[in-house]
């Protein structure tokens, strides 16, 4: 007995078997499987081996066992990098978690000039990372920098920011949060705009104040969001490479090392150990991972 | 397009891509002549065709030198029919960042240059081949200075030829001796004399910096490193830290004073050499620590007039630290190649009035013409030759650099210490500890750093 035709499918089409009908699929599946494939998988495998083994690229690569996770771990900057990334980390989500929220709640109220604000927050993401960089080391310059010229108007003695342990670390902060916040507050802003209206309205009646709105109403609406960029956020901050880089070289006195920057000078500053460096990325990867894993777990049992 | 052709395009066209990225291209692919001779350590015969690359070819950016670049090695292929020489666009000639993805991609020329301060980190990793068999054949070859030619020797064998060297010295900038009322003539012998002429050029106002100095990036280890040689002091010795010593506590104490008692060093410490240049260049600076090449540099890319600046040696110095570079060979070069390199290793860059030293073309296409660089055959006939023509040929006011001409042949020329880069980043901590902190004890971070490097030299067994 013929099958009837399905609402809305030709009847042509069904008789094509399924592998010819999703070959399109297959093929832009194709298409990203092997660009993950090259450039992400690979890579991580070739990390892997790499963390075991001494090479120069050019005679046969030697096993070395577990050396190159002892000369990391023996490392005088090891622990400092730790400490650093984790410092790094924690004041990253301090200022990069909560101040793109509250500028996307505060965007998400105006009435007026909405469009133009959001474009002067997402400006900075527009900007080649390095200018922004280059942008931040003129606004530090003890001298003539902008910093300290505006301290100095107000009749603060100016400070020394990338140049002493006590605020190099927090000078980074600031630049990675200037950098990033325009991104994380669209993100932010995309999902406030979801919540229905009614909910606000509801609240309202119930007599429910500003902060109260936020607590019971904002915040419980966003909430897979604010754990998706918490997770994301925590994944990209451990992993800080480029301010150290351009703007302290790790210094003063080790302040601003961080994992990423030491598994670069591994690589390509003492000589090219790249089995060392591999090791710290492994390391690295598998907090980043047990990080992800605990995270995931809990988020889990919360929707159970 | 429909979709399901984009899709198989995409799709085909990327794994085309990462076919051909992941192709390892063999030596012989590098090199014709590497086929016939690939796995032959004997010789082959000197008449067989062979293509060498070679780096260091001038960047687009400096017309005049590639075109006589150009004209060199028609001139070189003219000389030797058999050998066809390619020369790499990369500038600079050796980037420590690029260079082992270079060496893996197979990028790497035949005969690729390196800075002094990386040959023994080379050497050790077997990145270079041993041409001790052919070094003979370059004909300046004995009057290659034996303290520079060592930085390319291990065991026994030689890996390199050097093609420039330089001791570090003092730049200064005359004009701002005369304004601070000094005499230009006669340079700061002494720490002391240095401090002094430091806060009188710094009390000429706001933004001159008496004495300037680099450390960030992690280049205050290394500083350190050029200070404490031109006291007489060692990073290493007998396989341990040395610095942790009279000297390296003057270094760290002198730079503190100049730093936070006498405040002629300005604000801005931990930055790179360009960072420090600027305001050279702007004649904003009075002295720093630097080879002869400074001078250039600063004219060249910092808009700095070379009658502004003088060169002498280091004040009290009894050691410079050897700067420069050399050429070695590609692991995989072939010994036809090695030959050929060094046959064009030997015109271009060590032969009186060829190539570098054709000086009289120099000044023709306007290039400074004077400032001292032959370390590489101090003290030689070679080296003779090559002090005439550049006195013949002078654009530069060459008795500005008079103090270290006649300074840096009484000082003991010395390579880095080992494992140096490593040694440098523990460095770095005391460097810019003392340049950033007015508390910071130099007793407390020298014995620091003293375990540190003990630790790491230990470790790597480094022998005593």
């Amino acid at each position: 007995m013929p099958v009837p035709p399905r609402a809305g499918i030709p009847a042509d089409l069904l008789e094509i078997p399924m592998i010819k009908r999703n070959l399109t699929a297959y093929g832009f599946m194709c298409a990203a499987l092997i660009c993950f494939t090259f450039f992400a998988w690979y890579p991580i495998v070739h990390q892997f081996l790499l963390s075991f083994q001494q090479t120069n690229f050019v005679t046969e690569a030697e096993w070395v066992g577990l050396d190159n996770f002892r000369t990391v771990i023996e490392d005088p900057a090891f622990g400092t990098a730790w400490l650093n990334t984790l410092a790094f980390t924690g004041l990253a989500l301090l200022c990069g978690y909560v101040v793109p929220f509250v500028v996307a709640l505060v965007l998400n109220e105006l009435r007026h000039c909405r469009a133009y604000l959001r474009f002067v927050v997402y400006l900075p993401v527009m900007l080649p990372p390095i200018v922004g960089v280059l942008l931040f080391r003129w606004f530090y310059d003890p001298g003539p920098g902008l910093f300290n010229q505006i301290l100095d108007l107000f009749g603060i003695p100016g400070l020394a920011w990338l140049d002493s342990t006590s605020t190099a670390l927090i000078s980074l902060v600031i630049v990675s949060t200037w950098m990033n916040l325009g991104s994380a507050t669209l993100i932010y802003l995309a999902a406030l705009q979801n919540i229905p209206s009614d909910l606000y309205e509801a609240a309202e009646l119930d007599g429910a104040g500003l902060f109260r709105r936020i607590r019971f109403v904002t915040i419980p609406q966003t909430r897979l969001i604010l754990l998706l960029m918490l997770m994301l956020q925590i994944v990209a901050t451990m992993q800080v490479f480029l301010e150290p880089f351009l703007l302290t070289g790790g210094g003063p006195e080790n302040a601003t090392v961080t994992v990423a920057y030491l598994m670069y000078q591994y690589a390509f500053v003492y000589g090219g150990n790249f089995g060392a460096g591999g090791a710290l990325g492994m390391m690295l990867m598998f907090v980043l991972l047990a990080f992800a894993a605990v995270q995931l777990r809990l988020t889990r049992e919360e929707k159970m | 397009m429909k979709p399901r052709n984009l899709a198989i395009l995409l799709s085909a066209g990327l794994a085309l891509a990462a076919a051909g990225c992941s192709s390892e291209q063999t030596p012989a692919a590098q090199s014709p002549s590497a086929q016939s001779t690939a796995g032959g350590t004997a010789p082959a015969a000197a008449a067989a065709p062979v293509t060498v690359t070679v780096a260091c070819k001038p960047p687009k950016t400096d017309p005049r030198n590639r075109k006589t670049w150009e004209e060199d090695v028609a001139e070189f292929q003219k000389m030797y029919p058999h050998i066809t020489l390619e020369s790499t666009d990369n500038f600079p000639c050796f980037d420590p960042q690029t260079f082992p993805a270079r060496l893996a991609g197979g990028q790497l020329e035949d005969m690729f240059f390196v800075p002094v301060t990386n040959t023994s980190q080379i050497i050790s990793q077997k990145l270079a081949q041993d041409i001790t068999p052919y070094v003979e054949s370059v004909k300046t070859y004995k009057d290659v200075n034996k303290d520079v030619l060592s930085l390319f020797q291990a065991d026994g064998a030689t890996y390199g030829l050097p093609s420039a060297g330089y001791g570090t010295g003092l730049v200064y900038n005359r004009k701002l001796f005369e304004q601070a009322g000094l005499d230009p003539n006669t340079p700061p012998k002494t720490w002391a004399e240095v401090r002094e002429a430091a806060k009188k050029i710094t009390a000429l106002g706001s933004g001159y910096i008496g004495f300037g100095e680099y450390a960030g990036g992690a280049t205050g280890g290394w500083h350190f490193m050029q200070h404490l040689y031109a006291r007489g002091g060692d990073v290493v010795k007998d396989g341990k830290a040395a610095f942790n010593s009279p000297e390296g506590k003057a270094v760290l104490q002198n730079l503190k004073d100049m730093r936070w008692t006498d405040k002629s060093m300005g604000s801005r410490l931990l930055i790179g050499w360009e960072s420090l240049m600027q305001p050279m260049g702007a004649g904003k600076v009075g002295m720093m620590l630097g080879a002869p090449d400074v001078v250039p540099g600063v004219v060249n890319g910092f808009k700095g007039q070379f009658a502004d600046y003088g060169v002498t040696v280091a004040p009290e110095a009894k050691h410079a630290q050897i700067g420069g570079g050399g050429f070695m060979f590609h692991p995989r070069a072939t010994p036809d190649q090695i030959k050929a390199g060094l046959l064009w290793l030997e015109f271009q860059f060590l032969t009186p009035g060829k190539g570098q030293f054709n000086l009289e073309r120099g000044k023709a296409i306007g290039n400074a013409v004077g400032v001292p660089d032959n370390t590489v055959f101090a003290g030689s006939p070679t080296g003779q030759a090559i002090e005439d023509l550049r006195k013949a040929n002078a654009t530069v006011p060459v008795d500005q650099y008079a103090g270290y001409n006649q300074g840096i042949a009484t000082v003991t020329p010395k390579p880095e210490p080992p494992m140096a880069q490593e040694i440098y980043a523990v460095l770095d901590v005391a460097m810019s500890a003392v340049l950033s902190r007015e508390d910071a004890n130099v007793d407390e971070l020298l014995a620091e750093a003293e375990t540190k490097v003990n630790a790491l030299l230990s470790k790597a067994g480094v022998a005593g």
